[in-house]
Order: C-alpha cells, then structure tokens, then sequence
C-alpha cells in the first residue's frame, strides 16, 4: 500500500470556530482502497476533520489534497473536486421534494451534465447497488431511515468518487435498521472503494476496517489496525476511551 | 312605503342594478388586472429579494431589510396618494392604475421577501451541504434544492398574504380608478341609490371567493408526499 501515492493527505490541519480550536493540527493519510475508522469522544474534532476533507468547512490552516487535487487552492474548482469525494451524513439528508431516484440523480444531471436518460439510467444502478431499485420512486418520507441512508450513499457513489466519506452514518437510525446500511457499506469496501468512516460501530470497525485513527481534544492520539489498537491501546486516553465503550 | 320596502329599494333596486351593471363587470375585469399585474410583480420581486438575501453579501442585505421593513410600516393608501399625488409635483406624472400597481406590488413584494426569506432559512443547513457535497454550485443548490422546500413551506402564509393585499385593489378608486369600488361609489352618486354597491360586494366575492379556493387548492398540491 505505501508504493501508491494517498488517496486522501491532510496535513497540519486546524481549525477555529471563533475562539474554540477544533482540530490542532491533525494528519491524516489514506491510501487507496483503505477502510480508515476515525473514533473518538465527542468534541473531540472528528467529524470537523471528515467536514474539512471536502471543504464543507475551510480549515484555519493546513494542506489538505484528494486524488492529487489541492482542494484548499483558491484556483481548484471546488465543485469539480467534490465529485471526487462522496459524503453521507448523520440525518440522511435527503431532498425531500425528490424520489429516490430523483436524488441520485440530480448531481449526475446538474453537475455532469448527463441527459435525463442517462442520469436515470445510471442512478438506478446506483440504486441496485445498495439493493434499492424497487424504491426508486419512492419519496424519502415513504422510506425507513435505514433505506433513506441507502439512497444517501447510492447519491454520493453515483458521481463514482475516489474516496466516500462517512460522518456518523448509522448515528441516527434505529438499532434493527442499523444492519443493512453496515452491509452496503461492506459491499462497497469489497468494491474497492476508499473509505473514511467516523462512527462508534465498534464491531464494524473490527470486522472491517484496515487501520483505526484515534482522535481526542483535536488531536490524533494513536492509530494502527483495529486488532493493535482496540486490544493493545498505547495511550491512556485511548484505554479510558474504549473502556466506556466496552462498557455499554 | 314601509321599512323593508325602503331597504330593498335602497339596495336591492333592480332599475339600477341593471342601469349599472355593466360598470360594475368593466370595474371587475380591471380589478382582476389590476390583481394580476400587482400578484406578479409582487410576488417575483419579493422572491428576487429572498434570493438576493441569500448571498450573504451584508450591505445588500442592510438595504433589503430596510426598503422591506419600510414597505410594511407604511398603510398601502398612504404609498398610492403619495405616488399620485406626490409624483406630479416632482414633474412626473403617474396614472392612477399605475400607482396603485405600483404600490401594491412594493407592499406584497415587502411582505413575500420576508415569507420566502423565513422558508429559505429553514431549510436544514444539511440539505445545503448534501447538495454541495455533490458538487451542486450554490445557485443550483438554491434554485432545485433549496427554493422548492422553502416555497412548499411557505404556501400557506404566502397565499393568505397575496389575498389580503389582492383585497387592496379597491384602495384604487381613491386615486380615480374605475375598479369594481370605484364604479359602484360612482354608480352611487349619479343614481343617488346604494344598490350600485351591493352589486360591488357581490363582484368582489365573486372574485375572490375562487382565490380563496384555489389558494387552498395549492396548498393540498404542494403538501409532501407521505
């Protein structure tokens, strides 16, 4: 893995929310078809860290590049680039004027200039993909959260990204809903594709992930495999950290 | 003549309804021009603003909050006299028709900025940030994401206040126009009859009694799909 050059490279990054320092200068390397899982206590700056890597947030300072691509350069198209890194948020986010299918398909028509045809076409694969081609018409409101995060993660992986980014993805669903979408998320780490995920489905990360990243106070604190780091943490803070957890 | 006798021959007086009738359908029809022109401008102006807030951009929006806060002070009557007899003295001479138009337009414009800027803004921010996530620039964003949750939202109170403005129309017979009130008030004095005005308030439900319907009508329409 370390011969391919990093999907994703942040470097130094931080970040201020006026006068709260979020991130104090956090690293962070993903190489091409890793699963990397960011855990950490809340407030800890993970999903501000996942929010800078597509510029949803623009970060103090720092170097952030996907797929080669400065995304943090005044000159970089920044709507161009984003196609590069899908994101699936907590809530969904669905349109909710839209069908299924109409969501999958707006950026593939709106940003990649597709036909109609050929937008539908390639959102009901997309749709397939996550098992959901017979909701296509369906509104967000007719579907269970576990399929509206479905549908979520088929809009972000139509536009073919490099790398996907998942912030907290089953955070919000009920626990019996919370099995389909870690399964269309294994299937896509069986695809092939690279992976940031921030999530407390500890048993997800185990079973699936290349490499842990443990975050605490805006800073990584330690990171490596999910075997060394869940069973041999080095930090105390971490220790302290998956002993709550376990605890649950 | 006994009392409902006079009532009826006051009001109900069917020599004059049928003498005046045909001023009170042409003050109809120019009624319903009149509401026409106003609830188009009004309402695209009002959505221009709403979008032109949305920039961001701060003196803009210092100026938009102020030409929209004094539009919603003023008592509409008191814009259509100034307009038209204001204008004159500053050599500029103005129609009645277009000064109540004018008038009403800015005020429906006022108050629409502010009921599209309230839909706008409660769009969650996520569907912001799903759509730019996608690549979506801010314009696409605003115009297939944002705007058409924030005007399904604010129907209800959009139509009431289109109505209730609309309604305004019969402030123009002030300024000479021959709209459904101003040709009833002069059916009025040339017959020395009220009827003329019942024959008006007949007109007016007649005209909005279908707006009101319809209003409702697209507030079904644009409910969610559940």
């Amino acid at each position: 893995m370390a011969q391919t050059p990093p999907i994703v490279a942040a470097h130094g990054i931080h970040k201020h929310f006026g006068t709260l320092h979020v991130l104090k200068g956090v690293d962070l390397m993903v190489a091409e078809r890793e699963l990397v899982f960011v855990i950490g206590p809340s407030g800890s700056g993970k999903s501000t860290l996942l929010r800078c890597l597509n510029r949803l947030e623009e970060p103090s300072s720092g170097s952030i590049t996907v797929d080669g691509i400065d995304m943090l350069s005044r000159s970089t198209d920044i709507n161009a680039a984003r196609q590069r890194v899908g994101m699936v948020f907590q809530s969904f986010n669905l349109y909710p004027h839209m069908t299924a299918l109409g969501n999958v398909a707006l950026a593939l028509r709106k940003v990649q200039g597709k036909s109609r045809a050929e937008a539908e076409a390639r959102a009901r694969a997309a749709l397939d993909r996550v098992h959901l081609a017979d909701r296509a018409g369906h509104f967000p409101g007719q579907l269970s959260g576990g399929q509206q995060q479905r549908v979520a993660i088929a809009r972000a992986i139509a536009l073919e990204p490099r790398v996907m980014l998942f912030d907290e993805p089953t955070s919000a669903l009920d626990p019996e809903l919370v099995g389909g979408v870690l399964a269309a998320m294994r299937e896509l780490r069986e695809d092939g594709m690279t992976m940031v995920v921030v999530s407390h489905e500890m048993g997800f990360a185990k079973a699936a992930a290349d490499r842990v990243v443990f975050m605490a106070d805006g800073l990584v604190v330690e990171q490596g495999p999910p075997a060394e780091l869940f069973g041999a943490p080095r930090h105390e803070r971490t220790r302290a950290f998956l002993g709550q957890i376990e605890r649950h | 003549m006994t009392g409902l006798d006079r009532f009826l021959d006051s009001f109900f007086n069917l020599r004059v309804a049928v003498e005046y009738l045909p001023k009170i359908i042409d003050g109809f029809w120019l009624t319903i021009l009149l509401a026409f022109c106003i609830i188009l401008s009004g309402l695209a102006a009002g959505l221009a603003l709403a979008v032109l807030r949305s920039l961001g951009i701060r003196p803009v929006n210092w100026l938009i909050i102020f030409v929209v806060d004094l539009f919603r002070a003023l008592p509409p009557l008191v814009i259509i006299v100034l307009l038209y007899f204001g204008l004159p003295a500053a050599g500029l001479s103005i129609s009645g028709f277009a000064s109540a138009w004018l008038s009403l337009a800015l005020v429906l414009m006022a108050f629409s900025e502010e009921i599209f800027w309230a839909g706008i803004t409660a769009v969650p921010r996520g569907q912001w940030e799903a759509a730019r996530s996608t690549g979506l620039t801010f314009a696409a964003t605003l115009g297939h994401v944002v705007l058409p949750q924030a005007v399904r939202m604010v129907v209800p109170p959009l139509t009431n206040r289109t109505i209730a403005i609309t309604k305004g129309t019969a402030l123009a017979s002030v300024v000479a126009v021959p709209e459904i009130l101003g040709a009833a008030q002069a059916g009025v004095s040339f017959s020395f009859n009220p009827t003329p005005l019942t024959l008006g308030a007949l007109a007016y439900v007649v005209l909005f009694f279908p707006v009101v319907i319809l209003g409702r009508w697209i507030e079904t329409r644009f409910a969610w799909k559940r």
